[in-house]
C-alpha cells in the first residue's frame, strides 16, 4: 500500500494545456501515472500529451471516470477549478498553484471538507507514491520506493531530504507535500493519521517551518495517538519576526510561530528533531533500530 | 502589505465606523490649516509603519497652534527605530473615558477569521495576550455566517460596555469586519477603541495589512503602498517578483524554494555564521532570476560571501551553473562565491564552473560551513 495516490489513480489535469499542465504532465505521464484527461476551458476536443482535453470537469469525468484532479490552473482561476472538481465529486484534488488570497481559500477548504474531499496543497509540491504514480511537480527521480513516510511544508527542502533518505537506503511509501500557505486542504495531522493506518508505512518524516500551529498540533497529535516513530526537522530559526519568508504561510506573527517553540513542542512530544537535513538518515535508522 | 494609520482610518470610514476628523500632512505649514478646520485639543501621530512611535515621541497632544506646530515640527523627520517621519496624521483628540482593544486575523488551525476584543486596549495587545490572556475574548467567526448578533453581544458583555454604546460597537464590529473581508485583509485592527467622557465610541487608532496573495483584487490598496517604509532591496526585489528579505549577517544566500532557503541560512548560523538575507530564485532557477538575485543580494554593503545553494529537481544543474556562468559575465563581481549544486547534471555542473573562481561544494553542509570560513577570512 501507500496513501492517497497509487495504481487506481486515475488522474485528471486542470490546465494542461497551460505552460505548467504542459511541461508537469509530460513528466507526470513518463513516470507512469494513470493520466485520463485535461481540462481546459474552451479547449475541449484537442488532445494533447496523448490524452484528451474537455472543455468541462463534468464532462472529463463522464468520459475518463477519473477520481482524482492535479490544478495547475494560474491563481486568478485556481479557486474555480478546484471548486468544479469538488462539484463534479472527485474525491482528492491536489492543487499545485502558487499565490491564491487566503478568503478565497476558507471558501475552498470548507467547501472541500464538507464535500469529504481530501485537497492537498494549495501552493504545493504534490504526492507520489514511489514506482507507482506521481501527482504534482517533484522530481521522480529522487524517489524509491519504500517504507518511510514524508510529509512536508516545503518543496525543495522536501526533495533534499528525500535524496537524503534514498541515499541512507530509506525508501519512502508516499511524500506528500502539504503547501506553503496559510490556509491549506489537508494538515499534518490528517496525513499523521493516514501514515499510521498505512501497513506499508514504519516511519515518518515531517518537515515544518515557520508560521502556524500545525507543527504543535502534530506534536500533541503523536504523542496521543501514534505509534510509529516520527522524526522531525523544523525550517526558519533565523527567520526575523513579522516577515513573510517566500511562502505565504511561513511568517512569525504576534510572536507566535517560530522555529523554536514547534522543535520545543515536538521534542516535549518525545520525538527526535534533526538539527541539519543530513542527520535526518541516521536518525530515522536509529528510530527504526529502537522499534524493532 | 502594511499600510498607514490615516489610510486605515480612511477604509474604516468609508465602512461606516466613527474616527476622529484629521488630515495628514507632509510639512509643518499644512498645519494651521489643518487646526482652523479641526479646532483645539489636537494631536499629532508620526505615520510610520514601525511600532512604538508613541514610547519614541511620536505622539503629541497639543492645545494651541503654536504647540500643534511645534510638534508637528519635532515629529517631521524623526527617526522612529531607523524609519524617518515624512508625513503627520493631524485630528481631533479624543475626550478618553475608557480604551478598548478590537481586531480580526485569520486562525490557521479553524480556518476562519477570528475576532478578538480587548477591554485592556490601548497598550501592545501582544503582551496582553502573553501575560493575561484572559483579559482577550475571541470571537470565531465563519465565513459564510459574517458576525452574528449574539457574538456582539458576547463581546458587549465581556467588554462590559455601558449602556447606549451597543449599538455603535456593533456597528464597528461590522465595519471592521466587513473590511477585512472586502478588502483582503490578514490583520484589521483598532487599538484603541476609545469610549469619549460623552460616551461616544469613536477608533482612534487603525491597523491594516494585507494579504500579499490577493494585492492583484485591490487596484486601491496597492495604490496605498509606501515605498519609503520599505526595506529598498526588497522593494527592488519584489518588482523583479524575487522572494527576498534583508537580515544584518554578511553572509547572502541565493536558494531555490523558500523551505531550502530558510535551512540555508539556519545552517549558516549553524556553523557559526549570519545570514544576510532570505532569497528565494524559485523553483525554476532561470538565468534572468540568478542575475537579478545575484545584483540584490550583492547590492547590500554588509555582504562579504556569497553562498548559492540550488537543489536541481526537475531543473537541470548545469542549466543553473549556465545561468550562474551568464550572470557573472554581465555583473562585475570580487566577492568570493561558494556554491552547492546538488541533483540531475551535478557532475556536469561542476565541471562546467570548474576553470571559474567560484567554490563548488558537493553538499549545503558542506557549502555553509565553507561559506562561514571565507567571510572569516
Amino acid at each position: 500500500m501507500s496513501i492517497l495516490v497509487d495504481k487506481q489513480t486515475r488522474l485528471l489535469i486542470q490546465g494542461i494545456t497551460g505552460s505548467e499542465g504542459q511541461f508537469h504532465g509530460a513528466q507526470i505521464i513518463d513516470y507512469g501515472t494513470n493520466v485520463v484527461g485535461g481540462v481546459t476551458p474552451g479547449k475541449g476536443g484537442q488532445q494533447t500529451l496523448g490524452v484528451e482535453v474537455f472543455s468541462t470537469v463534468r464532462e472529463a469525468v463522464e468520459k475518463t471516470q477519473a477520481n482524482a484532479s492535479v490544478v495547475y490552473v494560474p491563481a486568478g482561476f485556481a479557486k474555480d477549478a478546484v471548486l468544479e472538481a469538488i462539484d463534479e465529486g472527485i474525491k482528492l484534488i491536489v492543487c499545485i498553484t502558487e499565490g491564491i488570497p487566503t478568503l478565497q481559500m476558507i471558501t475552498v477548504y470548507w467547501e472541500a471538507k464538507n464535500n469529504d474531499v481530501v485537497l492537498i496543497g494549495p501552493n504545493c509540491p504534490g504526492v507520489i507514491s514511489p514506482g507507482k504514480a506521481k501527482v504534482g511537480i517533484m522530481p521522480g527521480h529522487i524517489h524509491r520506493e519504500g517504507r518511510i513516510g514524508v510529509v512536508s511544508r516545503s518543496g525543495t527542502l522536501t526533495y533534499e531530504i528525500v535524496k537524503e533518505l534514498t541515499t541512507a537506503g530509506l525508501g519512502q511509501s508516499t511524500c506528500i507535500g502539504i503547501g506553503g500557505d496559510p490556509i491549506i486542504g489537508t494538515t499534518f495531522v490528517d496525513v499523521l493519521a493516514m501514515f499510521e493506518s498505512d501497513p506499508e508505512t514504519e516511519a515518518v518524516v515531517l518537515i515544518g517551518e515557520i508560521g502556524g500551529t500545525d507543527e504543535e498540533i502534530a506534536a500533541d497529535y503523536i504523542k496521543q495517538h501514534m505509534t510509529k516513530p516520527v522524526v522531525g526537522f523544523i525550517a526558519g530559526l533565523t527567520a526575523p519576526p513579522g516577515k513573510r519568508m517566500g511562502h505565504a504561510g511561513a511568517i512569525i506573527s504576534g510572536g507566535k510561530g517560530t522555529a523554536r517553540e514547534k522543535i520545543v513542542a515536538l521534542e516535549a512530544a518525545g520525538i527526535q528533531v534533526a538539527k541539519r537535513p543530513d542527520e535526518i538518515g541516521e536518525l530515522v535508522k536509529e528510530v527504526l533500530a529502537r522499534k524493532a | 502589505m502594511k499600510i498607514h494609520e490615516y489610510q486605515a482610518k480612511a477604509i474604516l470610514k468609508s465602512f461606516g465606523a466613527p474616527v476622529p476628523d484629521g488630515q495628514v500632512a507632509t510639512s509643518a505649514r499644512d498645519v494651521r490649516k489643518i487646526a482652523e478646520r479641526i479646532g483645539f485639543p489636537a494631536v499629532v501621530k508620526a505615520q510610520v509603519h514601525v511600532g512604538g512611535r508613541g514610547k519614541a515621541g511620536g505622539v503629541k497632544l497639543a492645545n494651541k497652534l503654536a504647540e500643534l506646530e511645534a510638534a508637528a515640527d519635532s515629529i517631521l523627520g524623526m527617526l522612529i527605530k531607523g524609519t524617518k517621519v515624512h508625513k503627520i496624521l493631524i485630528e481631533t483628540a479624543a475626550n478618553i473615558d475608557h480604551e478598548y482593544y478590537i481586531g480580526i486575523v485569520i486562525d490557521r488551525a479553524r480556518k476562519n477569521p477570528v475576532m478578538m476584543v480587548s477591554a485592556a486596549g490601548g497598550v501592545d495587545i501582544e503582551e496582553v495576550a502573553a501575560k493575561t490572556p484572559e483579559k482577550i475574548l475571541k470571537i470565531y467567526i465563519k465565513r459564510h455566517l459574517g458576525i452574528l448578533s449574539f457574538q456582539v453581544r458576547q463581546a458587549t458583555y465581556f467588554l462590559d460596555l455601558p449602556r447606549g454604546t451597543a449599538k455603535s460597537f456593533s456597528l464597528i464590529t461590522q465595519a471592521l469586519y466587513g473590511a477585512f473581508m472586502a478588502k483582503d485583509c490578514s490583520l484589521a485592527e483598532i487599538n484603541p477603541l476609545v469610549l469619549t467622557k460623552d460616551g461616544e465610541m469613536m477608533c482612534c487608532d487603525a491597523k491594516m495589512n494585507f494579504d500579499d496573495n490577493a494585492l492583484w483584487r485591490h487596484p486601491d490598496i496597492e495604490a496605498m503602498r509606501d515605498e519609503e517604509e520599505e526595506e529598498p532591496l526588497e522593494t527592488a526585489a519584489r518588482k523583479k517578483r524575487v522572494s527576498y528579505v534583508k537580515l544584518n549577517g554578511n553572509i547572502g544566500c541565493i536558494v531555490n524554494g523558500a523551505g531550502l532557503a530558510m535551512t540555508t541560512m539556519d545552517m549558516v548560523k549553524h556553523f557559526g555564521g549570519e545570514p544576510a538575507n532570505f532569497l528565494d530564485i524559485g523553483g525554476g532557477a532561470k538565468a534572468e532570476q540568478v542575475t537579478e538575485a545575484l545584483r540584490i543580494v550583492t547590492s547590500d554593503p554588509n555582504v562579504k560571501t556569497v553562498l548559492f545553494n540550488i537543489f536541481g529537481g526537475i531543473v537541470r544543474c548545469d542549466l543553473v551553473a549556465k545561468g550562474i556562468l551568464e550572470a557573472l559575465a554581465t555583473l562585475d563581481l570580487t566577492l568570493p562565491i561558494v556554491i552547492r549544486l546538488s541533483g540531475t547534471n551535478e557532475e556536469e555542473a561542476r565541471a562546467m564552473l570548474k576553470d571559474t573562481a567560484l567554490l563548488a561544494m558537493p553538499t549545503m553542509s558542506e557549502a555553509a560551513k565553507e561559506a562561514v570560513e571565507v567571510s572569516q577570512r
